[in-house]
């Protein structure tokens, strides 16, 4: 892929983000927060392509340690945005379902 | 050698993934779906995941799994184990983590670009490549370092209030002016070859101090634009690396992050009536208070008690209940719910009014009061709330101070004027819970809400206060 349409999409998605985020509503900012931090972790896709080459042990250890990183917050980020998630309820429900999620109490 | 130019299939998927991701964020539009979005989210880097494990040889499987194992398992444990009320905190660690690891791996790629196909002819990394990979890792080291700071300011292991170092606005301007000159001369430089160029370890360390600088002078009130902006930026650091990769799913994801943090720290600021630019200069909350504060602290006040909260709540027909900050400090989500439950079965209407900047990060409120299992349909926003209050027999204010403010809305000099607020001012009885008279806000600004006829004061910890009115309303 050459320069420009790796930035055009670059600026397409930009605006599909502009206009996805402002759809969400403010009672979910912080699992969108959540989230969005997951999401970004996508970087470990570059971690796992540096710990997977030969050549450089150097650049191999550097990736592990950011596929270590990467994967905290992979696993951290959807786990807790699921759990902030599954805490949102509408009333006329029987509020207290076990294992529906684990809030702390 | 040429990692690009594979298979058209795996750049489809990387393309899938980036879809997931978007659909991820589709998916909190609403309540109901977001469970779906966030599905969708997993799979998305799932399918982002096995696809570079299938497509790129390999050299040592077993030590990427453990590491994916060490990190996921640390990620999962901390997830389970935090507090809701600790989320500000927990956002800002996972972004110093993205910021770190996207450093991380923009050294490798400087150490070893051939693995990441940028290696051009001649041995030298290729020219936008240099440019790429020193903006992913500039961009990196300030979210990490600025990540770190939000994060010691935000779990109280560093003050809070702004630290202000003298000519600090020459300073940073001089330091990011560095990195961008240092950008320009690393993709021009003759020495391109792997690791060979040292201004990349020097605009790198200047990155982490910026980072540094930047976050210092911001005072904890400006919290949640802090937190937004390191998402927005933990994003585009993930964005420039998706360049150097040429990966969409990278890219697409960066540009949604990026997106997103930039609209919440436009709405945050929107929400407190500042610029972005006077958040970033820092110093908010720095003054020890107004002239003329101490006067105004003789005015006249009332005290009352929780048995006077609980009868005229009783006796109510409306109630809204508008927390703050000071309410997750003390913890008191689940009592307030237990109150608000008490109400309505004494057939009193209960509403909660959740002011945008309420809390430490965008949308503190609404999480705690979910995990207090309070109904997300008897939560309401600033704007669609704010014009019942002439209609409410009782506000009821428990641990928010700035954004029940009138001085908002009339006094130009106050520091927080043009800062949209509730008309708390309207309501019939105004309950107003509060540690003591003395502290005021985050803004450093007294409230005249304290002295209004209508306004009891109820001294008390927060939680303990509720605790004795949810009593006296049992009895």
């Amino acid at each position: 892929m050459d320069f420009v349409s790796i930035l055009s999409i670059f600026v397409m998605a930009c605006f599909v983000g502009y206009y996805v985020v402002w759809s969400v509503t403010p009672a979910l900012h912080t699992p969108l927060m959540a989230v969005t931090n997951a999401i970004s972790s996508v970087i470990v896709v570059g971690a796992l392509v540096a710990s997977a080459a030969a050549g450089s042990p150097a650049a191999k250890w550097l990736g592990l340690g950011a596929v270590v990183l990467a994967s905290v917050n992979i696993f951290g980020g959807f786990a807790v945005t699921e759990r902030m998630l599954a805490m949102y309820k509408k009333k006329d429900k029987p509020a207290p379902k076990p294992g529906s999620g684990g809030g702390t109490h | 050698m040429e990692a690009h130019a594979v298979n058209p299939w795996v750049a489809v998927l990387y393309l899938v993934a980036g879809v997931c991701f978007i659909l991820a964020l589709r998916g909190l539009s609403s309540p109901a779906t977001s469970r779906k979005g966030n599905r969708y989210g997993m799979i998305g880097m799932g399918i982002a995941v096995v696809t570079t494990l299938v497509t790129h040889e390999i050299a040592s499987l077993p030590e990427i799994l453990a590491a994916i194992a060490i990190g996921g398992g640390i990620g999962f444990l901390i997830a389970r184990r935090i507090k809701m009320t600790d989320m500000p905190q927990l956002v800002a660690a996972f972004h110093s983590l993205v910021g770190l690891a996207a450093v991380l791996v923009a050294v490798a790629a400087f150490l070893n670009p051939e693995a990441f196909g940028i290696l051009g002819e001649g041995g030298n990394i290729l020219p936008v490549s240099r440019v790429e990979m020193a903006l992913g890792a500039a961009i990196g080291a300030i979210t990490f370092s600025g990540s770190v700071i939000a994060f010691a300011k935000l779990n109280g292991n560093m003050s809070g209030s702004p630290i202000m170092l003298p000519g600090r606005h020459v300073i940073n301007l001089a330091t990011l002016g560095a990195i961008i000159v240092l950008t320009a001369l690393f993709a021009h430089s003759g020495a391109a070859g792997p690791g060979e160029n040292p201004l990349f370890w020097v605009l790198v360390g200047l990155a982490f101090l910026i980072g540094f600088l930047l976050i210092i002078p911001i005072g904890g009130a400006d919290m949640p634009v802090v937190v937004s902006m390191l998402n927005s930026y933990s994003g585009w650091a993930a964005a420039a690396m998706g360049f150097t990769l040429h990966n969409t799913a990278m890219i697409i994801t960066g540009a949604l992050v990026g997106s997103s943090g930039a609209i919440l720290s436009y709405i945050m600021c929107k929400a407190m009536n500042r610029s972005f630019l006077s958040v970033i200069a820092g110093g908010f909350g720095v003054e020890s208070g107004p002239a003329g504060g101490d006067a105004k602290e003789q005015r006249p006040w009332k005290r009352g008690s929780a048995e006077d909260a609980a009868f005229l709540m009783k006796e109510a027909e409306s109630v809204i209940i508008i927390p703050g900050y000071g309410m997750a400090v003390a913890q008191a989500q689940h009592v307030l719910r237990e109150m608000g439950d008490q109400l309505k079965a004494h057939g009193v209407n209960v509403k909660y009014a959740i002011h945008p900047v309420a809390g430490r990060m965008p949308g503190h409120m609404n999480v705690l009061l979910a995990e207090a299992q309070v109904s997300y349909d008897e939560v309401f926003e600033l704007e669609d709330i704010n014009g019942e209050f002439a209609q409410a027999d009782v506000a009821f204010i428990i641990g928010a101070n700035d954004v029940v403010n009138p001085a908002a809305k009339t006094d130009k000099s106050s520091p927080i004027y043009g800062m949209p607020v509730f008309d708390v001012d309207k309501a019939k009885t105004i309950f107003f819970i509060k540690r003591s008279m003395g502290g005021q806000g985050y803004a450093g600004v007294d409230n005249d809400v304290f002295y209004m006829d209508q306004t009891m004061m109820l001294l008390a910890d927060a939680k303990k206060m509720v605790e004795d009115i949810n009593k006296a309303l049992a009895d």
